[in-house]
């Protein structure tokens, strides 16, 4: 389990970091999402990884970590999210507005000289 | 009055007056004057009642706690020492402020003067009551900036702001060094605190970390002190207006770094390194500044060359290890405060009625300004040593300290008597050039004003500061007999020496010392005559020892031509490398970590491969090589891939106990693929034609390396994830919010109540960070203009059009108009649904999965499934999203439930939580954090909507302002600002909500 987790954390890293080095404002914004499901996924696992664990609360008990899923990765993580959405949502119309204005897709905001 | 009251005021009425000082008219120079005069004239009379305190040997002490568990509090102390450079900061501030009424030109913004001289006073006045090193640096610092300001308060000049930036750049950068020298100081005492740094003076001479510590400390009291090498600063800091140098450079400023190391004198002092740098500082300053001095033809220069001496003098004695020094030290800094204030006073009363201060041009202002020149002359006389004047004083003990010095080499303890006398001779001579040079010879020839007295109160400092040192100078044990033994029995503490305060000793090799002084330089200010009459500029000899050229060409090539050159070798304004360089930093960083400490095995042994899940990720791991691949030409199938990965990615939160999660990323998996599809729209068309020409070799090896980078990343993270899970994970917390999220949290679902509760404020400020993106996209849109190959309608749209052309019975735009007219039937069905949905998910969140921010985005996607299916304008004619009221309504909540704890005297934030039997329903919890949750989903709906309809509305904006285009070619410059008014209604509609 750990090791597919982990490989398939490395392959979206990789992907994203090959995406972030990329000229095009869409390959990178791609590349961003991409790193950002790698990255949600490894503060996740930080929790470790557990199958069957019980999410919520048994009414008018305390939990322990025993029986329960660790929360703390999970809130972090549900940050993460949100966050990486809104950045999303910034960079993309930045794109926008770089395309609209510079007229080019590049991330300079102009072509290669040649 | 308590010790408190006084301390505070004493160190805060300054400030306030600045303050009150600055907002006055430019022209109010009365108002400012009295107001000033009468905080100055406060600031004495506060320190007067300090007195019996501090002259009973106590310690006047106020503490506000600040941050107490870093050590870190506001101390203020005033013990005898203290008290007396207090007496003197505000003393002379008060005469100079006087002085200044009448010195500053009817033109000159006066209050803003006054503002700057009184912040200055205050920032002083910090320094030398801190009882804690940290607030001294603070306000060493802020001395030094107001300094600044003082120096350069008449910007238009090029001199004012060359030297204002000199002075700052030496004295501030010094100050870092004292800063940094203080924090080690602190970290071998323990603390901050100056009662417990005095206490521990054997710890800190034995610490190993002594010697960083003296240097550190000694580079901020020497450039402030102006002393070789750092002396250069204060005779261009002459170029400040005379109040401001009479009060700078003889009381306050230049004497800060000469009580520091007095203050830490006890504790620092008596190592050879303490004799060694500080001695040798000060014995080639007193010297070197005094022999420059007499080469000055500028009554300022010659003025400020000889405080830099005098400085000299006190840091050497300082320097000698002995405790009679310290006291001949505090003495003297007391003497050289009274003569030399009067001095430069007198300099600018010369300056102000003749209208120059060279000497060259400057004689026999004698019989002009009689009254001045005999007041000058006693303060000149004080300065060279004259006996039954105060500098004498100070002077002798400095020789018989100088005789008796012991040190490291007893060599070089032979040569100080010699060196004293040197230094006094000269010293001698360049009293004897100020005085004779202006006020003596002929009568002045073409002067730019006709001399004549002063004004009466202008003069009146002057003669306060005269009667002083001649009231010292005669009875030395009767006046400044008490202040002098109270502030060295502060410094020293019960190993005070005895000492006699006498004007005669009887013969004794010291008399014979001062004797032999003034008739060298007497003799010396005679034959150098033939030499300044010539008006050479700059002393000889070591007229190439130059220590402002040496400055400037260290400011050129840090500030330009390393900056440049770095610049050129390290900068560029390419992302690409860039980011290649951030990640590779990362990369080797985390190698590099790995390479030290090595990963090992973990602690846990992974559990077995599911299948299904490898298959899962396998599809996982294809969809996001595919998109990487894809980006480029297929931004569509890229993005389809990218959903897929994030599909997986929910499942695997699914897979692995974390509901939650995998509803969030769900939901968030769709709108960013909704925006990232509206954006498509806008982007350049680019084809991957078959068969084009290879990419070049540059490129083909750009992106071999990059890919070699990206799989570095990829197999680095992979085996920091793989070490992270097979090592036992930490609990601490885990347990703390496990325990604790129903018995004080009233929830069940421990991720949501983390979020809206323990960690509310967390939450807080995340939705603000929603907010403020939203916002900029928003703005940010507003000015949107689409690229022009990217403004005409779709293609698909134009065809459809000449489709409905073609067919009779048919209008153009009726094939589009009926686009997905069934999936938008149905998607008006669901919206009561989703919303319901959202309203479900926001309720339960405290308990079952689900929450506010899943609940907005739920509830936009609602809404932005009417847009995409019915359109904009069909959406916008029938319902008015007001997003910004959604976002401030949000905010208002979220904030409003943190401040309504207050109202209960509760921190910020805190939740107040009960359960309630609704009929029906069953029971809900009532909880104010659900306020909290609505507030963020509140926001959450505003701040998405914001975006995705400002996307969507572009569109519209696009196709209008393509429209004119075929009608009229001259038309088309217009489109642009066309769009202007067709924005209008829209950009209202939202931005009046």
């Amino acid at each position: 389990m750990e090791l597919i987790l982990a490989l398939g954390i490395g392959v979206l890293t990789g992907s994203g970091v090959w995406l972030l080095l990329r000229p095009r404002t869409f390959q990178v914004i791609i590349g961003l999402s991409l790193l950002s499901y790698a990255v949600n996924l490894f503060i996740f696992s930080t929790g470790g990884l557990r199958t069957g664990a019980v999410p919520v609360l048994e009414r008018g008990t305390m939990g322990h970590l025993a029986t329960y899923a660790d929360p703390v990765p999970q809130a972090l993580v549900l940050t993460a999210i949100v966050i990486s959405f809104a950045t999303t949502a910034l960079f993309l119309v930045l794109l926008l507005a770089a395309r609209g204005l510079t007229g080019t897709d590049h991330v300079d905001g102009r072509e290669k000289d040649r | 009055m308590p010790d408190a009251l006084l301390l505070l005021t004493l160190v805060g009425l300054p400030f306030l007056g600045a303050i009150a000082a600055g907002l006055l008219p430019t022209h109010a120079r009365n108002a400012a004057a009295w107001l000033a005069g009468g905080i100055a004239a406060a600031g004495v009379a506060l320190v007067w009642a300090g007195y019996p305190t501090v002259a009973a040997g106590g310690v006047l002490r106020h503490e506000i706690a600040w941050m107490p568990s870093l050590g870190l509090n506001l101390v203020l102390r005033m013990d005898g020492f203290a008290w007396l450079f207090a007496g003197m900061v505000s003393g002379v501030g008060a005469l100079v402020i006087v002085y200044a009424r009448y010195y500053m030109a009817e033109d000159d913004p006066v209050p803003r003067f006054f503002a700057f001289l009184l912040a200055f006073m205050g920032s002083m006045t910090g320094v030398v009551i801190s009882g804690n090193l940290i607030q001294l640096a603070f306000f060493w610092e802020l001395t030094s900036l107001f300094s600044f300001l003082l120096i350069g308060y008449w910007h238009h000049l090029a001199a004012a702001r060359d030297g204002a930036r000199m002075a700052l750049t030496i004295t501030a950068t010094g100050g870092l060094c004292l800063f940094a020298g203080v924090l080690v100081l602190g970290h071998i005492v323990g603390s901050y605190d100056l009662d417990a740094v005095l206490a521990s003076g054997d710890r800190i001479r034995t610490h190993p970390l002594y010697l960083p510590a003296l240097v550190l400390i000694l580079l901020g009291a020497l450039t402030k002190s102006a002393q070789f090498p750092f002396h250069f600063w204060l005779p261009h800091a002459m170029a400040a207006p005379t109040p401001v140098s009479a009060y700078l450079h003889s009381a306050t400023l230049v004497k800060a770094g000469v009580f520091l190391m007095a203050r830490l004198w006890p504790v620092m002092a008596g190592t050879d390194a303490w004799f060694w740098i500080v001695g040798t500082a000060g014995v080639t300053t007193l010297i070197l500044g005094a022999y420059i001095a007499i080469f000055q033809h500028d009554l300022k220069g010659l003025l400020a060359y000889s405080t830099i001496s005098h400085l000299g003098l006190i840091t050497l004695l300082l320097g000698l290890n002995s405790k009679l020094a310290m006291v001949a030290a505090i003495f003297h800094i007391i003497n050289h405060a009274t003569f030399k204030a009067s001095l430069f006073m007198a300099a600018g009363i010369i300056d102000h009625e003749t209208g120059t201060r060279d000497i060259r041009r400057l004689s026999g202002l004698n019989r002009f300004m009689p009254f001045t020149a005999r007041l000058a002359l006693v303060a000149a006389a004080a300065m060279a040593g004259v006996p039954l004047l105060n500098g004498f004083l100070s002077k002798e003990m400095f020789f018989a300290e100088a005789l008796s010095a012991e040190g490291p080499l007893p060599f070089l303890l032979d040569v100080l008597p010699a060196a004293a006398t040197v230094a006094s001779a000269f010293s001698v001579a360049y009293s004897l050039r100020f005085i004779h040079g202006a006020f003596f010879g002929p009568d002045p020839v073409d002067l730019p004003l006709t001399p004549h007295e002063p004004p009466t109160w202008m003069r009146f400092p002057v003669e306060i500061l005269v009667l002083a040192c001649i009231i010292i100078g005669l009875l030395p044990a009767a006046t400044v007999g008490p202040y002098l033994d109270m502030a060295a029995h502060a410094a020293l503490g019960a190993a005070t020496p005895d000492y006699s305060l006498a004007v005669w000793h009887g013969f004794s090799l010291p008399l014979l010392m001062s004797l032999i002084a003034l008739v060298a330089g007497v003799s010396l200010y005679l034959m150098l005559q033939r030499h300044l009459k010539k008006g050479v500029e700059g002393a000889p000899l070591i007229g190439g020892l130059q220590g402002q050229r040496m400055f400037e060409r260290t400011m050129v090539f840090l500030s330009w031509r390393l900056a440049r050159t770095l610049e050129g070798l390290l900068g560029t304004r390419r992302l690409q490398p860039q980011l290649r360089l951030v990640v590779c930093v990362a990369v080797l960083a985390a190698g590099w970590t790995v390479w030290l400490r090595g990963l090992g095995p973990g602690n846990l042994i992974p559990s077995g491969i599911d299948p299904v899940l490898a298959l899962i990720w396998a599809i996982g791991a294809a969809c996001a090589v595919g998109a990487a691949w894809q980006a480029k030409y297929h931004r569509l199938v890229a993005l389809i891939l990218l959903g897929g990965t994030g599909l997986v990615t929910c499942v695997t939160f699914v897979w692995f106990s974390a509901p939650d999660l995998a509803l969030t990323q769900l939901l968030v998996e769709v709108v960013t693929t909704i925006l990232l599809l509206l954006g498509l729209r806008w982007l350049p068309k680019r084809l991957d034609v078959p068969g084009a020409r290879p990419p070049e070799v540059i490129t083909a090896t750009r992106r071999l390396r990059d890919l070699a980078i990206a799989v570095a990343a990829g197999l680095g993270m992979a085996a920091l994830a793989f070490g992270v899970m097979t090592r036992f994970p930490p609990e601490i917390l885990a347990e703390h919010f496990l325990e604790r999220s129903y018995t004080e949290g009233g929830g069940t679902n421990v991720v949501n109540v983390i979020l809206v509760d323990f960690r509310g404020f967390d939450t807080l400020g995340e939705i603000t960070v929603l907010g403020v993106v939203a916002l900029t996209a928003y703005a940010l849109l507003r000015r949107f203009r689409p690229a022009p190959d990217s403004v005409d309608v779709p293609e698909q749209q134009r065809d459809q059009s000449a489709h409905d052309i073609a067919r009779p019975g048919r209008r153009e735009g009726d094939t589009v108009a009926d686009w997905l007219l069934i999936p938008s039937i149905i998607a008006r069905l669901l919206f009561p649904v989703i919303g319901l949905v959202a309203v479900y998910l926001l309720l339960r969140g405290h308990d079952l999965p689900g929450g506010g921010f899943a609940a907005g985005l739920t509830a936009s996607i609602a809404l932005i499934l009417q847009y995409m299916l019915g359109g904009t304008q069909w959406v916008e004619a029938r319902l008015r999203v007001l997003p910004l009221r959604w976002m401030g309504l949000g905010l208002l909540l979220a904030t409003g439930t943190g401040l309504a704890a207050w109202a209960f005297g509760r921190p910020f934030l805190t939740t107040y939580f009960s359960y309630a039997e609704l009929p029906l329903v069953g029971t809900v919890p009532v909880t104010s954090a659900l306020i909290f949750d609505i507030g963020v989903f509140a926001l959450v709906v505003g701040a998405t909507m914001l975006t995705l309809i400002a996307l969507a509305r572009q569109s519209v904006r696009g196709h209008r302002a393509a429209a004119p285009r075929p009608a009229d070619e001259l038309a088309a410059p217009l489109a642009a600002p066309s769009a202007a008014p067709v924005a209008g209604p829209a950009a209202t509609a939202m931005g009046d909500d």
